[in-house]
């Protein structure tokens, strides 16, 4: 654990807005669901598998990876909406990780999550007013100028019209709701947010406006931010760095521009190449994985991205690849056989994975 | 009458679709979900058509399968799928073209397919809907030939396996697998990939191509996703508030497009190159409520260029015209100088477009 | 499949267990001798404890109940000399009111209860689904609204009422059938069924009602499904779409809802047997619980709690068979 925690200061010591204690520190978390057949457990579902990164104040770290990654169980166990099975997770340099209900409520101040449904999860009964206003009036504070002056600026913060204060979420359209589920969230002036696909349910157009919102607050407020996405160009545009997860671990973190320059994990490069891109015309990339994500409940041995990689070797089967930096790459990779060079120029054979 | 994008092959094209009008009758009032849309696809070429959540996308590929509740729908215009007349043709007769000369795949598989039947049943049912005379064992070989022949592995222990045995991607394949078993001459194709991963989706894509290549269907492909469009695509429809508001081959609609709509698609989506830190150029505003469309042309209010020809662009509908290049046709008030000056100075400098 | 059944036949034998004890302690436990009660005001001390002697109920509780349990599987004798009185096994109590072991009383009552209950479950579910069905698949005209509001009448209506307007309109004023009566299937299937059509119609007409909504809300959300335009897009006929592909999708939820419908009228129909005046189980407990014939309402709390168990696992079995998402095992 200490080669991969040294290696991370490495790598974050890039500017000065990074440098200092991280406001979030997460070693070791691990989440598995408990699978039962009858009254027996008959194993578990491995979802989140020993992560460890680190968040610095008025950072974003983008979590990315496809479906059953474990992205989202990370996330809800950062606000700890679920308690994780082992590991750590120390926020503003204190343990949150099995903190009790008194604790985790001190925690909810500094520390709010903003969902992917923004219908779900706004209460259809209660006025907009209300729903902003919940986070303060459950912490008792009561801010200066009373809670509805201060409801007020933060609609108009989010580019809603604070006139709206009375209405209910039906009447409002879907980015719009997702703007009322960030009001809600920076009502008690959270130090980190954990986004969970803020923008995946929205129409393109609304999609670039909500991005550009959390962009202005994130630089306005200073917030730091855990940004949960399967999408690698809306990370990034919002991202400072990037961890890439398959089959709940990380397979490769780093700032945003080594990891979409120069990635060296090849599912990092299979995940770009598969992105369909506007500027370019026809079949674009070069690598296509086959098959699926296997199963988190029995996932393969050693390296768990070796059954779809066209590197993978029986080396690859029987040892689990560290996260540490490789080749003097800028960031931390868990792969025996990392790429080098610019992306586009894949090494080996990826063909020869293809079905044809 | 509108001049449509010519036939390469001087052939006809086998899907023709000419001033589709779609209206819904509901509490609220009329729905105009489709106003006016014209298009053809020739087979062996794939039309994407692209818009938002209320552009009329998928309401256009329900009405040409003919899907929509007769009760509360009113559809006019023409739908001719291999030269047969289909708006006004009888529900028994539009039956007996569905699933064999023209089939559909959905957007999500696991909730499009029967969660209660096995995945080879339900294809094989669809074989003989249109092949009574087969026999069991015969619908159920052509099945496990369809879902070989889609990339399923073992595709006769797969037969009897249900939807929920299945992965994500397997499921759209059998999906795929179930439009194609009587090889159908048209397929729409409705998101069939935005339920799915990444990778998936890239294999998707790539599959819906081979088998394209080797059916010589024709493929309409419904998607919100402009990256999707450029990979698979030869000719674009973009659609607005049930309007065809641009329409052309995918190198002039995506390389030099000319409607205001289409630019701020094409500048709000994130990307993966240019400039990360530049902020992304939204589009301003919701997309309007199709019951109560603005005046004029229904994208003045999100326009930032509504204002260059007066009143024009609140009060008159836009035709769709000619657009410089041959089949390029655009709907949109701003004469073609301005246009071209507004996008070479002001688009085309921001966002993906660059 | 098998190993699931195994598995909740075991846990529903503890469900009973529990039950028995609740019921048993609640019963022989409260602080007024039941010896007494049975014996009347004019006893003496001397009479109470030979009752209490012979019901068993001199021993401690403990030994009671397994006196009890030991009587369901093995049989057993109460009394001694003159009042001897064997009870074989299943042995669920003996009467001394009646004189009888409760087993034989409620031999002679679950059939009508099961003849009343099954017909009006064959009558309800039938009427009841296809009501909501058709209605489902023409909403908004006129058929749909009728049967609207005709269910939400049935559904308003109390077994009493209806039952009693029936009783009116079918044999007093009219004669058109037999005023209700029970006669065993065996013995004479046609007069089995003339005597209890009644009830049937009575039972039937009402809980068909509530079917009905349910499968017209159940057949309006699935028709709403996507996989619905699937069949449709396959281009199979209407027919075949509505009943292969909606209908089995429907119908899940409705089957335990039925299951335990089912289940729970089996203990008794309390209201239609007073009002038809057939002697079944819910009749049989009312009058115990009035003249306090403890060892009677035991028996039938427990049967009553065993049918519910039951229906329950035919419920669960059911669901498996008919969703193959739900994995026995």
């Amino acid at each position: 654990m200490n080669g991969v925690t040294n290696g991370q200061a490495a790598v974050a010591g890039d500017a000065g807005r990074l440098a200092g204690e991280p406001l979030l520190s997460v070693r070791g978390l691990t989440k598995h669901f408990p699978v039962r057949q009858g009254l027996r457990a008959r194993g578990a579902v491995r979802a989140v598998d020993g992560l460890d990164f680190d968040v610095r104040p008025g950072e974003t770290l983008g979590l990315v990876g496809e479906s059953g990654c474990g992205k989202t169980t990370t996330g809800r166990m950062l606000v700890r909406l679920l308690e994780p099975t082992s590991g750590s997770i120390m926020f503003a340099g204190r343990d949150i990780t099995h903190g009790g209900r008194r604790e985790l409520r001190a925690l909810r101040q500094d520390l709010q999550i903003i969902f992917q449904d923004p219908y779900a999860s706004l209460n259809p009964r209660h006025t907009v007013g209300r729903i902003v206003a919940m986070p303060l009036q459950v912490n008792r504070i009561t801010p200066p100028g009373g809670v509805k002056k201060r409801v007020q600026e933060l609609l108009e913060l989010v580019g809603l019209n604070p006139e709206h204060y009375n209405r209910y979420p039906h009447e409002f359209s879907g980015g719009q709701r997702q703007r009322i589920g960030i009001a809600r969230a920076l009502a008690l002036k959270p130090k980190l947010i954990v986004a969970d696909e803020p923008v995946s349910a929205l129409d393109v157009s609304i999609q670039a406006q909500v991005i550009n919102l959390l962009r202005d607050l994130q630089r306005d407020l200073d917030l730091a931010f855990v940004f949960i996405a399967h999408d690698l160009a809306v990370i990034r545009h919002f991202c400072h760095r990037v961890a890439v997860m398959y089959l709940g671990k990380i397979v490769e973190i780093g700032d945003r521009d080594t990891i979409y320059t120069r990635p060296q994990h090849p599912y990092t490069r299979a995940l770009l190449s598969a992105i369909p891109d506007v500027t370019t015309l026809g079949p674009a990339g070069r690598i296509r994985l086959t098959g699926d994500v296997p199963t988190p409940l029995n996932p393969p041995s050693g390296c768990r991205f070796r059954t779809r990689c066209w590197k993978a070797t029986d080396h690859c089967a029987t040892e689990e690849p560290a996260l540490t930096t490789r080749d003097d790459g800028g960031q931390l990779t868990a792969c025996h056989y990392p790429e080098s060079g610019p992306v586009g120029v894949p090494t080996g054979e990826p063909g020869s994975n293809e079905r044809t | 009458m509108v001049e449509l994008p010519t036939p390469r092959r001087g052939e006809d094209p086998y899907l023709r679709v000419t001033d589709l009008r779609v209206r819904f009758d509901t509490e609220d009032g009329v729905v105009k979900a489709v106003d006016g849309v014209s298009f053809a696809v020739e087979r062996g070429r794939t039309l994407g058509i692209v818009g938002e959540s209320g552009s009329g996308k998928s309401v256009t590929s329900l009405a040409i399968l003919g899907l929509h509740n007769a009760k509360r729908t009113t559809i006019s215009g023409e739908i001719s799928v291999g030269g047969r007349q289909l708006v006004g043709l009888r529900e028994e007769e539009i039956r007996r073209l569905r699933g064999r000369d023209m089939a559909m795949i959905f957007q999500d598989p696991l909730s499009a397919l029967h969660p209660y039947y096995s995945v080879g049943r339900q294809i094989a049912e669809a074989y003989r809907v249109h092949h009574p005379r087969a026999g069991k064992r015969e619908a159920r070989s052509r099945a496990v030939d369809m879902l070989g022949r889609v990339g399923i592995p073992q595709p006769a222990k797969r037969f009897d396996q249900f939807p929920h045995e299945f992965s994500g991607g397997m499921r759209q394949r059998a999906m795929i697998a179930m439009a194609l078993v009587n090889d159908p001459d048209l397929l729409i194709a409705d998101e069939p990939t935005t339920a799915l991963d990444v990778t998936v989706q890239a294999q998707i894509l790539d599959l819906l191509a081979d088998l394209q290549a080797e059916f010589r269907s024709a493929i309409i492909l419904i998607t919100h996703d402009l990256g999707v469009v450029s990979q698979v695509a030869d000719d674009v429809l973009v659609m607005y508030a049930g309007r065809a508001v641009e329409h052309g081959s995918v190198e002039r609609v995506l390389r030099a497009p000319q409607h205001p709509y289409t630019w701020g698609l094409l500048s709000s989506v994130p990307s993966l190159h240019g400039d990360a830190d530049a902020d992304l150029v939204p589009i301003p505003g919701n997309p309007p409520s199709l019951i109560n469309l603005p005046s004029g042309c229904a994208f003045h209010p999100r326009c930032r260029w509504a204002g260059v020809n007066g009143d024009r662009s609140r009060t008159e509908i836009p035709e769709l015209g000619p657009a410089g290049a041959p089949g390029h046709l655009v709907a949109c008030h701003l004469p073609v100088a301005a246009r071209e000056r507004i996008y070479r100075d002001e688009v085309a400098q921001v966002g993906v477009a660059r | 499949m098998l190993r699931f059944v195994v598995r909740r036949l075991l846990v529903a034998a503890l469900t009973l267990v529990v039950i028995s004890l609740v019921t048993f302690g609640l019963f022989f436990a409260v602080p007024s001798s039941p010896a007494k009660v049975m014996c009347g005001k004019n006893c003496t001390a001397e009479d109470i404890a030979q009752v209490e002697r012979r019901l068993g109920i001199d021993q401690p509780l403990p030994r009671q109940y397994a006196d009890f349990v030991g009587g369901v599987f093995a049989g057993r004798t109460y009394g001694e000399g003159d009042f001897r009185q064997d009870c074989p096994a299943p042995c669920l109590g003996y009467s001394f009111r009646n004189n009888q072991p409760v087993t034989e009383i409620v031999a002679q009552r679950a059939p009508v209860t099961f003849s009343i209950v099954l017909g009006g479950a064959v009558l309800w579910l039938g009427l009841g689904i296809s009501l909501g069905m058709v209605s489902a698949l023409r909403r908004g005209t006129a058929f749909d609204r009728a049967a609207i509001g005709v269910t939400l009448a049935g559904a308003s209506m109390q077994v009493y009422f209806f039952g009693l307007i029936l009783l009116y309109l079918l044999v007093y004023s009219t004669g058109l059938l037999p005023f209700p009566s029970y006669t065993p299937l065996t013995e004479s299937p046609a007069r089995w069924a003339a005597g209890l059509l009644l009830p049937w119609m009575t039972l039937g007409f009402l809980n068909s009602a509530l079917y009905a909504r349910l499968s017209r809300a159940q057949m309006l959300e699935t028709l709403s499904e996507d996989f619905i335009r699937t069949a449709r897009a396959k281009g199979l006929p209407a027919r075949q779409v509505h009943t292969r592909h909606a209908l089995r999708a429907a119908i899940t939820p409705i089957v335990t809802i039925a299951g335990l419908d089912i289940g729970t009228s089996l203990g008794g129909t309390f209201i239609t047997e007073t009002i038809f005046g057939l002697q079944g189980l819910g009749k049989a407990t009312v009058e115990a619980v009035q003249f306090l014939n403890l060892p009677v309402v035991m028996a039938t709390v427990l049967l009553a709690a065993v049918f519910i168990v039951v229906a329950n696992i035919v419920v669960d079995v059911l669901y498996a068979v008919i969703d193959p998402r739900v994995r026995l095992g």
